[in-house]
C-alpha cells in the first residue's frame, strides 16, 4: 500500500469529470421538482440523449450538434411524460418509471448501427499559460467546454430562482398549485417549461457519457446514472449549490474507491463500492436536522377546478 | 377549447372499458412499430398476445405466467399499501435481494441435512431479511425526518453489492470449482420450493401471493387499519384528528412491503432461480411499482396488472425468438402499453367537455 | 401429478418430432438457438457470440435457420426461452453465459432429442455439451508486449469480477511480462461489473493517473482505450472484439473472441448425426482466441518475440502456465518443466508468486 501514488491534482480533476453526467440531469430534475413535479423518468431520457447526441456528433462530424441534439432529444422524450401528468393528469410516479423502460427500448433500437463506432473528440480547453499552471492548472483550466457549461448551468438556476421573478413564479407553482392558479399563473404551462428543460439537461448529461466521458456507444451504457441524479436532488434537498457539492462527493467516492484499490490498500472491494450509497444515507440523516424540505406539491396532480 | 370536469364518481365504465381500450391502442401503435422494423404487424401481436394464453404451446406458457407474475403481485401489493398512504418505498428490489440472501443464508447453513423444518425457517428468514432491510428507511424517517425514497433507493445499491460480495463468498458454492454462485437450492430438497403440482406453475410463492391479495382487499375494505391508511393517503391532517399515529403506519407500511418483498426474493431463489448469484436480482421490485400503479393500488387491479405485464414478457420472448424482434422493440412495446393504460385512466375520473371559453 | 408432467414430456417429444417432420419436408433445415444474456449491441461479449450465429447463416445458407434471444436473465427466465425455442424445433441450442448453466442441464432433461451446448460451464449431460475458449493465451502473448513496452513498469490491470476466468487471465499475463521484464508491476483494479463503461473509463484514468503506462482489461468496452488515447503515451489492448478502431495506438494488439468456427463446426456435427457430447476448451491454435494485429507502435523486435510465442502456444509446444512457478504466498506450485492441469486452471483462484495485493474474497 502506498498513498503516495494517489495524486489529489489528478484526483479532483477527474472526479470533475465523473460529476458531471450526474450533475447535469440532477440540475434539470431539480427545476422539475421546485415546480412541483416528480419525474422518475431521468435515466430514460439520459439514455435518449446519449444515444441521439452520439448518433448526431458521428453523423455530423461535430461534438456540438451532437449535444444540442442530446437536449432536443432529451426534450422531446420528456414531452411524452407531459402529455401523460400534466394532459391526462396520469400518476408521476408511474409514468416516470414507465418513461425510462421506453426510453432505453428506444434507445437501443436508435442505436443499432453506432455500435463499434468513435465519436469526433470534443476539444478541450486549453489556455495558454493558465492551462499549465501546477494544481490549478488541471483542476481549473483544461476541461471540456461541457463540464464548465454544467457549473455555469448550476450557477443560473440558482440566481433565477433567487433573484427572478420567474423563479419566484416556479416556486409558487412547486408549493401551492391552488393559490398560484388563483394568482393567475398557469400553473401547466409553467410546468410544461419546467419538465422539458429537466429533459434537455438529462439529455445533456447523457451525451456526456457517451461523447465525453467513455466515448462511445453501447445499449445500457448510462447504467443506472440517471437514478443517482434523482437521489442527489434529494440529497441536496432542492438547492442547486448543493447538487454541485452532492455530485462532486458521488463522482469523488467512486474516484477514490478506484484510487485506493490501484494503490493495494486491503478493503474489500464490494464494501468501497457501496461506500458512496452509504455515506449519502449518512450524510442524508445529519442534513435532516436541516428544516428544508421538499416542495410542498411535489407528485401532486394539479387540476383546474374553475 | 377542450376541457376536463371531474367526476363527482370514478366511472364504473370507464374503469373497465379504458384497460381495454389501452391495450387495443398499444395493438395498433405497436403493429405499426413492428410494421416499421419490417416484421408483419398481424403477426407479431398475435405472437405475444395470443401464443402464450392459447397457443400451440399454452400448456407451458400458462403456468409461466403465474411464476413470473407472483413475484411482481406479491411486491406490488405490499407497495400498494405504502403508496396508498403516501410512503413512498421505491428500493423493493433491495429488500427482495435481501430476502433472497437470508433465506437462502438459512438453508444452506443446514445443508446437507433433510428436514421438514427447514423451508419454513427459510421462509420465516426471507420475510425478516426484507423487512430489516425496510426498518432502515423507516426509522430513519421516524427519527430523523429523513427522505425514504432515497434511502431506500440508495440501499438497493448497497443490496447489489452484498448479493456480489455474497455469490463470490461466504454463500459460494464449495463444490463449484472457484466459479461464483451459490449451491443450487433445486438440488437440496428440503430447501426447494418445488412446484406443489408438477408443471402447474403453483409454487408456494404464487399462494403466497393469492393469500396475500386477499389479505389485503380485507385489511383495506374491513378493516380500521385499511381505513388509517387510506385516510393518510387523502387527508392526511384529517387522519391525525382521527387518532392515526403516523410513526407507527410508516413503521407498519415500510415493513409489510420489506416482508413480502423479502418472501418474493426468498420463493424466486430456491424455487425458479435455484441458487444466488452475481445477475440474481432481474427487477422484479422496479416492474413491481409500475405494476401497483397499473393496477390502480387495488388488490384486484395489482393481480391483473401483474399477470399482463407478465403476458408481455413472455409473449415479447416468444417474439424475439421466433420472428427475430430485437429485445429493444419489445422494451418499446412495453413502454407504448403503460403510456396507453396511465394516459386513458383520466377518462375514469373526468369527463372530457366541449367548451366555448368564458370570458373571465 | 406424474400424469400432467407425462404430458408434458409427451407433447414436447410429439413437438420436436412434429419440428423434425416439418423439417423433413423443408429439406432437413435445423433449427438453432441462441440464448444471450447482454443485448447484441453490447459490442463485446454477446456481440461476438451473434457474429458466430451469423458465419453459421452464412455458411449453411438456406440448410439453417437460426433463432436467438438477447438480454435474457440467469435463472427461471432462461429456462423458459430454452423450453420455447425447443418446444419450436430447435435441434441444437447455444446457451452463452456462464449463469445458465442450470437451467440449460434442467431443459436439456426434458428435451432429450434437442442438443444443447454451455458456454464456460461444467456441468455436461448426454445431450449437453460444454466449450470454452483459453483466453489466458492470449493474455501470454498480451504479457511479453506489456512487460517489454512499459517504460515506467507499472501495468495495470482491469479486472470484472475476481473468479478463476480473471485470476487465469491476470496470472498468465504477469507471468510472461515478468520474463522479459523482471521489474513490472501489476497494479489491480476490480471494477465489480461486467457492463459499466463510465466506470471502465474511471478505473483507467486512475490507473494511469497512479503511473500505469500499459492498460490490460477484462471487461468489455472500449472505454480504457478512449481514456489512454487522450493520455497518450500509454498502451491497451482490444478485448472480445478487435477494437481496432483505436489502432495503431493505443490499441496494440488484442483479444478476439471467434465462436465462428465451434458454431459451424457443432451445426455441421448435428447435420451429420455425428454429435456427441463433449468438452471443448479450446485457444490459440484451433483458432477460438484470435491474436489482433500486432501494430507498427510495437518494435518490430517485441512484435517478432510476441508472434514467436504465439505461434508456440498454437502448435502446442508451450504452455503458458509451465513450471518452476510459485503461489503468491511463496509455496510451490509447479516443478520445473510440469504444466498445470486443466483442473487446477478451471478454478483458479490464487494469484502467482510477484503480484501483490490480495484477491477480493
Amino acid at each position: 500500500m502506498d498513498l503516495s501514488q494517489i495524486n489529489p491534482v489528478l484526483l479532483i480533476a477527474s472526479l470533475m469529470v465523473a460529476a458531471t453526467p450526474i450533475l447535469l440531469a440532477a440540475i434539470g430534475e431539480l427545476v422539475v421538482e421546485r415546480a412541483g413535479v416528480l419525474n422518475l423518468g431521468v435515466e430514460g431520457m439520459m439514455i435518449t440523449g446519449a444515444i441521439c447526441g452520439f448518433a448526431v456528433a458521428v453523423e455530423s462530424g461535430s461534438p456540438l450538434f451532437g449535444f444540442v441534439a442530446a437536449a432536443v432529444g432529451g426534450a422531446v422524450l420528456s414531452l411524452l411524460f407531459v402529455l401523460l401528468t400534466q394532459v391526462a393528469l396520469a400518476n408521476q410516479v408511474a409514468s416516470g418509471l414507465a418513461l425510462t423502460l421506453f426510453g432505453l427500448g428506444l434507445s437501443s433500437l436508435l442505436g443499432q448501427g453506432y455500435v463499434g463506432l468513435k465519436p469526433p473528440p470534443t476539444p478541450r480547453l486549453d489556455i495558454p499559460v493558465l492551462s499549465d499552471l501546477p494544481v490549478v492548472g488541471p483542476i481549473l483550466f483544461s476541461h471540456d467546454p461541457v463540464l464548465y457549461f454544467g457549473i455555469v448551468v448550476v450557477a443560473a438556476t440558482w440566481a433565477l430562482l433567487k433573484f427572478t421573478r420567474a423563479g419566484l413564479i416556479l416556486r409558487a407553482v412547486g408549493e401551492n398549485h391552488d393559490a398560484a392558479h388563483a394568482l393567475g399563473y398557469k400553473v401547466v404551462r409553467i410546468r410544461v417549461l419546467a419538465i422539458l428543460f429537466g429533459g434537455a439537461c438529462a439529455g445533456l448529461g447523457g451525451a456526456y457519457i457517451s461523447l465525453i466521458r467513455v466515448p462511445q456507444w453501447t445499449e445500457g451504457m448510462t447504467a443506472g446514472v440517471g437514478w443517482i441524479a434523482l437521489a442527489l436532488v434529494v440529497f441536496a434537498s432542492w438547492k442547486p449549490w448543493r447538487v454541485l457539492l452532492g455530485a462532486y462527493l458521488f463522482g469523488g467516492l467512486t474516484v477514490l474507491q478506484l484510487n485506493l484499490q490501484a494503490a493495494g490498500v486491503a478493503i474489500p472491494v464490494e464494501y468501497l463500492a457501496m461506500s458512496p450509497y452509504v455515506i449519502t444515507i449518512v450524510v442524508l440523516v445529519i442534513l435532516s436536522a436541516d428544516k428544508s424540505r421538499a416542495p410542498a406539491a411535489l407528485g401532486r396532480v394539479f387540476h383546474a377546478t374553475r | 377549447m377542450i376541457v376536463l370536469e371531474k367526476r363527482p364518481q370514478p366511472s364504473q365504465f370507464w374503469s373497465l372499458a379504458t384497460p381495454i381500450a389501452a391495450v387495443v391502442a398499444t395493438m395498433i401503435f405497436g403493429g405499426l412499430l413492428f410494421a416499421v422494423l419490417g416484421k408483419n404487424p398481424v403477426e407479431a401481436i398475435r405472437t405475444i398476445f395470443w401464443d402464450p394464453l392459447l397457443g400451440e404451446f399454452a400448456f407451458y406458457y400458462r403456468p409461466q405466467l403465474l411464476i413470473k407474475g407472483a413475484p411482481l403481485v406479491l411486491i406490488a401489493i405490499g407497495l400498494s399499501l405504502g403508496f396508498k398512504a403516501g410512503i413512498w418505498n421505491i428500493g423493493a428490489e433491495g429488500q427482495y435481494i435481501i430476502g433472497a440472501l437470508t433465506g437462502a443464508g438459512v438453508g444452506l447453513a443446514f445443508y446437507p441435512m433433510e428436514s421438514w423444518i427447514i423451508f419454513p425457517l427459510m421462509v420465516l428468514a426471507g420475510a425478516l431479511g426484507g423487512w430489516a432491510w425496510a426498518m432502515i428507511p423507516a426509522l430513519l424517517k421516524v427519527k430523523f425526518g429523513t427522505n425514504e425514497i432515497l434511502v431506500s433507493l440508495m440501499l438497493v445499491y448497497v443490496a447489489e453489492q452484498l448479493l456480489a460480495s455474497m455469490s463470490l463468498g461466504l454463500l459460494k458454492n464449495p463444490e463449484g470449482f472457484g466459479f461464483p454462485g451459490s449451491r443450487n437450492l433445486q438440488q437440496y430438497d428440503s430447501a426447494h420450493n418445488a412446484e406443489l403440482i408438477a408443471g402447474s406453475g403453483m409454487h408456494w410463492g404464487v399462494v403466497a401471493a393469492m393469500i396475500t391479495v386477499i389479505f389485503a382487499y380485507v385489511l383495506l375494505n374491513r378493516h380500521m387499519l385499511g381505513f388509517h391508511i387510506r385516510l393518510t393517503g387523502d387527508a392526511p391532517r384529517a387522519a391525525r384528528f382521527a387518532g392515526v399515529n403516523p410513526a407507527r403506519l410508516i413503521l407498519f407500511c415500510l415493513g409489510i412491503s420489506g416482508a413480502l418483498a423479502g418472501l418474493a426474493g426468498l420463493f424466486e431463489v430456491a424455487g425458479p432461480a435455484g441458487q444466488i448469484s452475481i445477475d440474481f436480482n432481474t427487477g422484479y421490485g422496479f416492474t413491481a411499482i409500475i405494476v401497483a400503479f397499473l393496477g390502480r393500488l387495488h388488490p384486484i387491479g395489482i393481480l391483473l396488472a401483474g399477470l399482463l405485464m407478465a403476458l408481455t414478457y413472455i409473449g415479447g420472448e416468444i417474439a424475439q425468438s421466433q420472428m427475430g424482434l430485437p429485445a429493444a422493440a419489445i422494451q418499446v412495446f412495453q413502454g407504448m402499453l403503460l403510456f396507453f393504460l396511465l394516459a386513458l385512466d383520466v377518462l375514469t375520473n373526468f369527463r372530457i367537455r366541449l367548451k366555448t371559453r368564458e370570458v373571465a | 401429478m406424474t400424469i400432467l408432467r407425462r404430458t408434458l414430456l409427451a407433447t414436447a417429444a410429439a413437438a420436436t418430432a412434429l419440428g423434425l417432420a416439418g423439417g423433413a419436408m423443408a429439406q432437413d433445415k435445423t433449427k438453432v438457438g441462441f440464448v444471450y444474456v447482454g443485448p447484441v449491441g453490447d459490442g463485446g461479449w454477446t456481440h461476438e457470440h451473434d457474429m458466430g450465429r451469423k458465419a453459421v447463416e452464412a455458411e449453411f445458407g438456406d440448410k439453417v435457420e437460426t433463432v436467438y434471444v438477447e438480454n435474457v436473465a440467469e435463472g427461471p427466465d432462461a429456462e423458459r426461452v430454452m423450453t420455447q425455442m425447443a418446444l419450436n424445433g430447435a435441434d441444437l441450442i447455444f446457451t452463452t453465459s456462464f449463469g445458465f448453466m442450470d437451467p440449460t442441464i434442467n431443459v436439456a432433461k426434458k428435451f432429450p432429442d434437442v442438443k444443447f451446448e454451455h458456454a464456460t460451464g461444467y456441468k455436461r449431460a448426454d445431450n449437453v455439451s460444454t466449450y470454452s475458449a483459453r483466453f489466458y493465451e492470449g493474455r501470454a502473448v498480451q504479457g511479453v508486449i506489456a512487460g517489454h513496452m512499459t517504460e515506467s513498469n507499472i501495468v495495470g490491470y482491469i479486472g470484472s469480477f475476481p473468479i478463476p476466468e480473471v485470476i487465469r487471465g491476470i496470472n498468465s499475463a504477469y507471468i510472461h511480462a515478468k520474463k522479459v521484464n523482471p521489474d513490472v508491476q501489476f497494479k489491480i483494479v476490480w471494477a465489480y461489473t461486467w457492463f459499466d463503461p463510465a466506470k471502465e473509463a474511471d478505473a483507467a484514468k486512475v490507473l494511469i493517473e497512479q503511473g500505469a503506462d500499459v492498460i490490460l482489461q477484462h471487461t468489455d468496452s472500449t472505454a480504457p482505450h478512449a481514456a489512454a488515447a487522450e493520455k497518450g503515451g500509454v498502451i491497451t489492448f482490444g478485448q472480445a472484439s478487435d477494437m481496432a478502431e483505436y489502432a495503431p495506438s493505443p490499441r496494440v494488439s488484442s483479444i478476439i473472441d471467434n465462436w465462428a468456427p465451434y458454431y459451424i463446426a457443432r451445426t455441421k456435427a448435428v447435420m451429420d448425426g455425428t454429435w456427441a457430447s463433449m468438452d471443448t476448451w479450446d485457444g490459440i491454435g484451433p483458432g477460438m482466441v484470435g491474436i489482433g494485429e500486432i501494430t507498427d507502435t510495437v518494435p518490430a523486435e517485441v512484435k517478432e518475440e510476441a508472434m514467436a510465442l504465439k505461434e508456440s502456444i498454437a502448435s502446442g509446444e508451450y504452455h503458458p502456465f509451465t513450471g518452476p512457478l510459485k503461489k503468491q504466498d511463496g509455496s510451490d506450485w509447479l516443478a520445473e518443466g510440469e504444466t498445470a492441469d486443466d483442473g487446477t486452471l478451471a478454478g483458479m483462484n490464487f494469484y502467482v508468486e510477484g503480484i501483490e495485493g490480495d484477491i477480493p474474497q
